[in-house]
């Protein structure tokens, strides 16, 4: 994976990996998002804030495949690219831990990781009579999760209904981790766990960040968002309002932007 | 990237705080809870075990090979039912239809051979034939019209009931009138001092091959993972549909088969024969420890479940008590398989 990746510190010329422009979605007559431009640079947490209905979630549907904006423009790497289906963003690399977890909680650690895109044994075993490759699904889930620094969960064998609330959501975040090689979204991750998992989760994030994979963070919790991101894009009635970052603006001033109280 | 020092554990601390959470969760009682969830053909295999034991203590004929023999026969016909209905289970649905499917395809089977003069294996591929329509049907509503599998079944229950004594006109194919292959799997052969018959071999056949599709292939899994939450399944990139469609086609197979067993074994085909196996085929699978809530079983618990059915019925009649007590006693066991299903589900914090 794209190991040590520049520092988003700003001033020299960067590549965005995925970038937005001018995106509009609407439903109807009502219009979930009217022109949203958004960069996503190297080895950085982008959090996407706003109130309900603001276009938060419409945005990252367009960009992970959900939805189909009417009009604007998707690059990845500065590639245009078209997503009509989740599959389509998956095959560029962009990953994403849905709010409701998508993991299937009789399964094991390594089958939830593998779940969709299972491995089968070599030779003809594999492709006549189509044998999974349980033992290298599972010795893969554990370095994926080693690498994570999760690497007490040993045991991918367990169900993942046994685990908590922070666990399972790791596990989801080592899938998109070990399959996104581009770009991490995360939607709302933190919003049913304790304070305990939250940080176990968040820590993840950074973790993600550090190994140089962008991560595209949506989330109600500002104290989590103004912790973990390096830059926040706050949506506003389907637009972008702002984009700010933890250093230049306080929680205060984003909650007003983010309401219309203020601008940026 | 001041701010990791101001929240969340010290990366050091992390693991340590995993670790501890999860052993936290390995008190004796969830353990057994673990190992039941895990293997969930273990309660079944005790269950077996015990009546075995206790059957045998009570009557001396009952652990005769001629007896143990007796009673796989017994199962043949429910065990491949079962089989079929474990699968649509695992999905988290439920076939009424199994019974009725599996009779509509052996009254095609022996008409076509008997009064249609049809060779022996055309009128089996056009058993199979109507097996995987009546699936198709099946999966088709399920899937395209989002109807609950309990209605679409219950309806179509009731259809192919009709088609059949209507295409049959309530008549009863002898199995003396029909060509060799077809009672072929009612025929025994020779094993030492037993006779197994060539229906049981058939069944177990079936059991290995079906074990090895859900247990060791991506298909298998996507069908667990289709019952377990179909919405984490849709968004893990397993095309849901697809999945449930093709259940239902394997389950229309596996009746089709289902229709052989049961010609062999009744040495006849009749439309009136085993109105009952679908609740009976209900019963196998979850005696065997398959959730009815989908995504958790097995079919080795399937055939122990039927296993199980096929013992008590055996044993309490050679204990010389009336038929009723046998009801009485499946009944008993199936609110205690899906009490234990229940208990092993509230492993989830």
């Amino acid at each position: 994976m794209t190991a040590s990746q520049l520092e988003p510190t700003g001033t020299e010329v960067r590549q965005p990996i995925l970038q937005a422009r001018n995106l509009v979605k609407t439903f109807g007559r009502v219009v979930g998002l009217d022109g949203v431009s958004l960069d996503l640079y190297p080895g950085e947490v982008l959090a996407i804030i706003g109130d309900n209905g603001a276009g938060k979630s419409t945005l990252i549907k367009c960009l992970t495949g959900a939805e189909v904006p009417d009009s604007g423009e998707l690059f990845v790497s500065g590639q245009p690219v078209h997503f009509k289906r989740p599959q389509d963003a998956r095959v560029h690399g962009i990953e994403t831990v849905y709010q409701n977890l998508a993991v299937s909680p009789a399964l094991d650690v390594a089958s939830n990781l593998f779940l969709g895109r299972e491995e089968r044994v070599a030779g003809p075993l594999g492709s006549i009579f189509r044998v999974l490759d349980t033992k290298g699904m599972r010795r893969k889930a554990k370095e994926e999760l080693t690498r994570l620094g999760i690497s007490t969960l040993q045991d991918v064998t367990v169900p993942v209904e046994n685990l908590s609330g922070g666990q399972r959501q790791a596990v989801a975040v080592a899938r998109a981790a070990a399959f996104g090689s581009k770009v991490v979204v995360l939607d709302e991750p933190t919003a049913a766990l304790g304070v305990r998992e939250s940080n176990q989760v968040l820590q993840l994030v950074r973790d993600l960040r550090d190994r140089g994979l962008p991560v595209i963070l949506i989330s109600h919790n500002m104290p989590h968002v103004f912790d973990v991101a390096d830059r926040i894009h706050i949506q506003r009635l389907g637009k972008c309002a702002a984009t700010i970052t933890p250093q230049s603006h306080t929680m205060t001033d984003a909650v007003a932007i983010m309401t219309g109280a203020a601008t940026a | 990237m001041t701010q990791q020092q101001t929240a969340g554990p010290p990366a050091a601390g992390k693991q340590t705080d995993l670790a501890e959470e999860f052993l936290d969760r390995r008190t004796p009682l969830s353990r057994i809870r673990n190992i039941l969830h895990r293997y969930p053909a273990v309660s079944p295999a005790l269950v077996l075990l015990i009546a075995v034991i206790v059957f045998g203590l009570l009557n001396d004929r009952f652990l005769r090979v001629e007896n143990l023999s007796l009673i796989t026969q017994q199962v043949s016909v429910v065990g491949i039912l079962a089989i079929a209905q474990t699968l649509i289970i695992l999905t988290a649905g439920i076939d009424l239809s199994v019974g009725a499917v599996m009779i509509l395809s052996s009254m095609v089977v022996a008409q076509l051979a008997v009064n249609n003069g049809l060779p022996a294996p055309v009128a089996l591929l056009a058993g199979l034939i109507v097996g995987l329509a009546a699936g198709a049907l099946n999966g088709f509503l399920v899937t395209r019209f989002r109807l609950p599998p309990f209605i679409v079944t219950l309806g179509t229950l009731n259809i192919f009931i009709a088609v059949t004594l209507l295409y049959s006109n309530g008549a009863t194919v002898r199995g003396s009138a029909m060509p060799g292959l077809l009672t072929w799997t009612g025929s025994t052969f020779p094993v030492g001092p037993v006779r197994i018959s060539t229906g049981v071999v058939v069944m177990l056949l079936l059991y290995i091959a079906i074990a090895f599709i859900l247990g060791k292939t991506a298909w298998g899994r996507h069908v667990y993972a289709v019952g377990d939450d179909k919405e984490a399944a849709r968004l893990a990139g397993i095309a849901v549909n697809k999945v449930l469609m093709s259940v239902y086609l394997a389950a229309g197979a596996v009746l089709a088969i289902g229709a052989w067993i049961q010609i062999g074994r009744t040495n006849a085909a009749s439309p009136n024969a085993g109105v009952d196996l679908n609740l009976d085929s209900i019963t196998a699978v979850v005696i065997g420890g398959t959730s009815l809530f989908g995504g958790r079983g097995s079919v080795w618990g399937t055939l122990l479940g039927a296993l199980i059915v096929g013992v008590f019925r055996n044993g309490l009649s050679l204990a010389g008590l009336d038929v009723l007590y046998q009801t009485l006693a499946v009944g008993v066991l199936i609110i205690l398989a899906v009490s234990i299903d229940q208990w092993i589900r509230k492993v989830k914090s």
